[in-house]
């Protein structure tokens, strides 16, 4: 995604002066953004050299770490926000990572991409081949995204978890909101952003 | 030195000398009334002081950090492929200063030089120093200098650890520290290689309890034998393995016990060349203060207590084939500092070459600590 929308959206759930942990921050653009906007402090965790390099000259405080073994590091309820940008489906675990998020925080701010998205549906139903899209950009044998998810199931994970979703913004492929992604957004909307809390 | 001084060098230098008439009050309830710091110095300290770095040595380590001193010199200082123009600790941004610690033999106050009460070299009655001793004496350098808070005090193993120390001690005086290889505390099984070192020292028929010197002697074999035990912990079985393999030097066993395999002609040499140049006293003496390291013991033992001192933005990071500080000696300083709320990055860096990787140009390494301080100089720019 271009511009990173996402970042947008999520920089607007969050309140000045919060504590922050971005799980898989990349190089630091939404850290960087959320302390010279909002005055919030926070970490990243990146297992990216080119990334931790960025988030260097950045200023931002990362800490090279592999999620997929998890938060144990970090005490409960140490941050008001746990952020992971595009990256649940990427671990060995999601449903693992979440609840170590809602550990680790007191709430947890989720964006992925939706697979029930109507391309990708359209991509696999008529092309009969593995998705490849903007927001999914890899083929099937080099993608680091081994757990995909649709919004559905996303939400279904959460009712039987008893996870609380506070907010839910669901875009299209220009990133924006509009009727039909409210209307039906396991269809018609591309990336779905969660606020969610135990 | 080579032909001609490589770009990238700051070229030669000149270690100075300080002199300090204010007693220093030790750990250990001594009192030095007076000593010598030597020190050296590259790039230029700008107008408000405000960008000088302050480089810790490690156990070996002494104030000759980068450069050369003179044409003779064969290598140039510990630290050159961290320290120059354009290198990561970039002298045209940075004044950059590096003491020789108290109790070392490079020309600080220390074992080998007179004790001015009896006329004679201090030998084992020099006291017994520690690295908030040590961090202690580096604030009256940095007081003579006129630097009132360091860009950055950086460190490699104990380097590292007198970073921390600073940090904790003097939590004004700093803006950054850089904790590289280094560890909150020693373990046992780190207290143990120091013990086996010291005692192939103390037992050795030349160290004469200490006062070597007035026999015209040194222990040099113990000394041969304790940078070998510790030089194998600086290596990770690895970097033995690609270095020296299981390689003969004469391609057939000789059924004896010279030296028959590459790895012990190695060590055998590490051990002879460090032996000529180091003080046994000094090397008994920084052991016992990498045993001693421990700031979270002021702070009941908590470490993330001794954090909460702090002030200044911490850089940590580790080599994840270094098994003398290894990377998880490395989280728990990082964890105490994110459970302490202060500024912390940390990098693991993957790599054969064990602890001795921090004095490597290891590409990555070399990237991730040149963009950290790059920040910290652009800081520096923005402040004036």
């Amino acid at each position: 995604m271009s511009e990173r929308d996402d970042l947008r959206l999520i920089s607007d759930w969050i309140p000045h002066g919060a504590t922050v942990l971005d799980l898989g921050c990349g190089d630091g653009a939404l850290l960087a953004r959320l302390r010279d906007e909002r005055a919030v402090t926070g970490y990243g965790l990146e297992i990216d050299q080119d990334n931790l390099a960025a988030c260097f000259e950045k200023g931002v405080n990362v800490i090279e770490q592999d999620l997929d073994k998890g938060l144990g590091n970090f005490q409960s309820e140490r941050f008001d926000y746990v952020i992971m940008t595009q990256a649940l489906q990427a671990v060995l675990r999601p449903d693992a990572i979440l609840d170590e998020m809602l550990r680790v925080g007191r709430e947890a701010i989720i964006t992925f991409p939706n697979f029930g998205y109507w391309r990708i549906r359209a991509y696999l139903g008529f092309k009969g081949r593995m998705p490849v899209s903007s927001a999914l950009p890899y083929e099937w044998y080099d993608t680091p995204n081994i757990h995909l998810c649709t919004v559905t199931d996303f939400q279904t994970h959460c009712r039987r978890n008893d996870i609380r979703i506070i907010e839910r913004t669901v875009v299209n492929r220009r990133h924006r909101s509009g009727p039909l992604t409210r209307l039906w957004p396991n269809f018609f909307g591309e990336i779905a952003v969660y606020r969610v809390t135990r | 030195m080579p032909e001609s001084i490589p770009q990238d060098s700051v070229g030669l230098v000149q270690p100075q000398t300080l002199h300090v008439d204010q007693p220093l009050e030790l750990e250990c309830g001594r009192v030095l009334p007076a000593y010598d710091l030597v020190y050296e110095t590259y790039g230029t300290l700008n107008a408000d002081a405000s960008n000088a770095v302050l480089i810790c040595h490690a156990l070996s380590g002494h104030h000759h950090a980068a450069g050369y001193h003179g044409a003779d010199d064969k290598r140039p200082g510990w630290w050159e492929n961290c320290i120059g123009p354009g290198k990561p600790i970039d002298t045209n941004r940075f004044f950059v200063v590096c003491p020789n610690n108290l109790g070392g033999c490079h020309g600080s106050s220390g074992p080998t030089s007179t004790n001015p009460e009896t006329g004679q070299p201090w030998g084992p009655d020099f006291p017994m120093m520690t690295v908030k001793d040590w961090v202690k004496s580096q604030t009256r350098l940095a007081d003579a200098l006129g630097i009132a808070q360091w860009a950055a005090v950086v460190g490699g193993s104990l380097g590292g650890m007198q970073a921390m120390q600073w940090a904790i001690d003097f939590p004004e005086r700093l803006r950054h520290a850089v904790v590289i290889a280094g560890a909150p505390k020693l373990s046992a099984q780190n207290i143990a290689f120091n013990e086996v070192a010291r005692q192939s020292i103390l037992t050795d028929p030349h160290f004469h309890g200490g006062r070597y010197y007035l026999h015209d002697t040194y222990p040099r074999q113990g000394l041969i034998l304790a940078r070998m035990v510790g030089h194998i912990t600086y290596l990770s079985d690895d970097a033995m393995r690609m270095k020296f393999g299981r390689d003969l030097r004469s391609g057939r066993f000789h059924f004896g016990f010279d030296v028959e395999f590459q790895v012990e002609s190695y060590l055998r040499h590490q051990g002879e060349t460090f032996s000529r140049n180091f003080d046994a006293n000094t090397y008994l003496l920084m052991t016992k203060a990498l045993d001693y390291f421990d700031p979270a013991r002021e702070y009941d033992h908590s470490l993330e207590k001794a954090m909460e001192q702090t002030r200044c933005n911490f850089l940590v990071m580790s080599f994840n084939s270094d098994w003398r500080f290894a990377p998880e000696r490395s989280r728990e300083i990082v964890n105490a500092l994110v459970q302490a709320g202060r500024d912390v990055s940390y990098a693991e860096i993957d790599t054969p070459k064990g602890h001795d990787a921090f004095l490597l140009p290891i590409p990555e390494y070399t990237k991730l600590f040149g963009a950290y301080m790059g920040r910290v100089a652009d800081e520096v720019t923005a402040h004036v």
